[in-house]
């Protein structure tokens, strides 16, 4: 067992941990937050997206003795039913989902995904490496790829993001 | 998972000491090692937490060229100012692949030494020479989609599967290496991946406790054409069946530099000096490129499932020549 300090959402947590626990088992079974979800368990499918100092990363594949003294955002942190974020709101107006099950790793995802926009990161689909990145539906398809959505709502996934992104 | 004892490193030399002469493991961002750990393909009895060591800054160096920590992020490495100005086949590789989330968890070494894709690696029921050395090679008789058409053995025919890499070596980059005995050496990429032959199991020029502090890139080549073009199963997301990274010059109508190097079909990050031999000095042509890609598949033998990377690297290599050859602006 390991010793632990994770902020999670802005509080303060002490763990007491197994070494081979994940940072998504610790999320889900330690601390109950059980917004972030385990799709594959191995990198391929992004529900379990979570914001780690304010970077997207995959949950599943990262131990959380790897994260003391972190600060970690999940889909609780973002907002809750009366204190939706944007990026919540606008996948509830565009209907960016069927049965949810993906829909915390891919809100998570989007928030931190248009901050690397803003950030001026280049995708593999841009045009130019060192021009402003722009918001097409293709650029969005290319970074959200790590996200799979088995109901296929990714049209209005992308809607939902596209609105956000032009706002700010 | 079979249960370790978990040590985090303060300095280098700590991580190192620790981890000579034992199985154990150094975990980076934890993408590849964790994926295969969860599947026990993987065991150490010891995780050296390399985290926290000093290995993060992307520098300058003395002859014009950059020094890449072991630690940078794959994103940031790709979304680096210099990176995409002057090494636009780096970023565009390492923007080629896994995703957005991997990427900012992988790290420069960990990219290095991720481990084959092969299903029967992966499957701890399967003979397999690379993970249990003498059972046989499971993907010979079976499904070799993946697999490799040149550098293989009849031990093992599994690819290496970093993008990463194989830009890096059409930039002819350097690994640096921290010894046990405190001490750094610089191989060349090129040399750094052993070929399977007999041993697949053993897959680089890292000893014991060794660790990756570095990769060095040369000064950029002036007015050069960069692309990495990745050829794979789906849009994004996904390995690369065969890959092309190219840094070209051209100077009087002519060719005044050639890197090439291939990915998704060999053992390692595939280089052909002979076929940058025949390319140098040359004006470009279609029937030059063909000839240089015949070349390069001269000793190519597919498996099965793999026959067709055969006719698809021919195209992939005139594709991306071609375009070199018509190259006005900026990448
Ligand atoms: C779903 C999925 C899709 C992917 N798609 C692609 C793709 O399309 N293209 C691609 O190139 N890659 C792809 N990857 C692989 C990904 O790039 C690697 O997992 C990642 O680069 C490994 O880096 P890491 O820092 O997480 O390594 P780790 O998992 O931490 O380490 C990997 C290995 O390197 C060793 N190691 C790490 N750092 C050092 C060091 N400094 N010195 C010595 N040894 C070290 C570790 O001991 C371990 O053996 C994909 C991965 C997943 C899960
Ligand atoms: S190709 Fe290599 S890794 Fe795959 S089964 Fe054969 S020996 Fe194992
Ligand atoms: S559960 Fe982590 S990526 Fe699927
Ligand atoms: S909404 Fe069902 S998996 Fe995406």
């Amino acid at each position: 067992m390991q010793t632990l300090n994770l902020q999670v959402n802005g509080e303060t947590h002490e763990l007491s941990v197994d070494v081979r626990t994940t940072l998504l088992d610790a999320l889900r079974q330690h601390l109950h937050l059980n917004g972030t979800k385990k799709g594959c368990d191995h990198g391929q499918c992004g529900a379990c997206t979570v914001l780690v100092n304010g970077k997207r990363i995959n949950s599943c594949l990262t131990l959380a003795v790897m994260h003391d003294g972190d600060e970690i955002t999940t889909i609780e942190g973002l907002g809750g039913s009366d204190t939706l974020s944007p990026m919540q709101k606008a996948f509830v107006k565009h209907d960016g989902f069927q049965c949810g099950y993906c829909t915390p790793g891919q809100i998570c995802s989007a928030t931190a995904m248009l901050d690397e926009i803003k950030e001026g990161w280049p995708s593999y689909v841009s045009v130019s490496l060192v021009g402003e990145p722009e918001l097409t539906s293709d650029e969005i398809a290319e970074r959200m790829s790590g996200n799979l959505c088995r109901c296929s709502a990714y049209p209005n996934i992308v809607d939902a993001i596209i609105e956000v992104g032009d706002k700010s | 998972m079979k249960s370790f004892d978990y040590q985090r490193a303060e300095t280098v030399e700590q991580a190192t000491t620790v981890a000579a002469g034992k199985n154990a493991s150094f975990i980076a961002g934890g993408t590849n090692l964790l994926d295969l750990m969860k599947l026990e393909v993987l065991s150490p009895d010891v995780v050296v937490d390399i985290n926290r060591l000093d290995l993060n800054a992307i520098e300058q160096t003395d002859d014009g060229g950059l020094r890449i920590g072991a630690l940078v992020p794959n994103s940031k490495l790709a979304a680096d100012a210099r990176v995409r100005q002057h090494y636009a086949v780096l970023s565009r590789a390492l923007l080629s692949g896994a995703s957005g989330q991997l990427r900012n968890k992988a790290t420069t070494g960990g990219n290095l030494l991720q481990r084959t894709r092969c299903y029967y690696f992966y499957d701890t029921a399967s003979p397999c020479n690379k993970r249990s050395p003498g059972t046989g090679c499971s993907a010979l008789q079976g499904q070799n989609r993946l697999h490799a058409i040149i550098g293989a053995s009849e031990h093992c025919i599994a690819t290496h599967p970093s993008d990463m890499a194989v830009a890096m070596q059409a930039l002819r980059a350097t690994v640096e290496i921290e010894q046990t005995d405190g001490h750094r050496r610089q191989v060349p990429l090129q040399d750094f991946y052993c070929l399977p032959g007999t041993t697949p199991q053993r897959e680089n020029q890292l000893e014991s406790g060794e660790l990756i502090t570095a990769v060095h890139l040369p000064a950029p080549v002036e007015d050069s054409y960069q692309a990495y073009r990745k050829v794979r199963d789906r849009a994004s997301y996904a390995f690369a069946l065969t890959s092309v990274a190219a840094v070209t010059q051209i100077r009087s109508g002519t060719f005044s530099h050639v890197g090439l190097s291939f990915g998704g079909i060999a053992p390692r990050p595939w280089r052909d000096t002979e076929v940058e031999a025949m390319l140098l000095g040359q004006t470009p042509s279609r029937q030059l490129f063909e000839k240089a890609a015949d070349r390069l598949l001269e000793e190519a033998q597919g498996h099965g499932g793999n026959d067709f990377k055969i006719p698809l690297l021919k195209r992939t290599l005139v594709a991306v020549l071609s375009e070199a050859a018509n190259f006005g602006g900026d990448a």
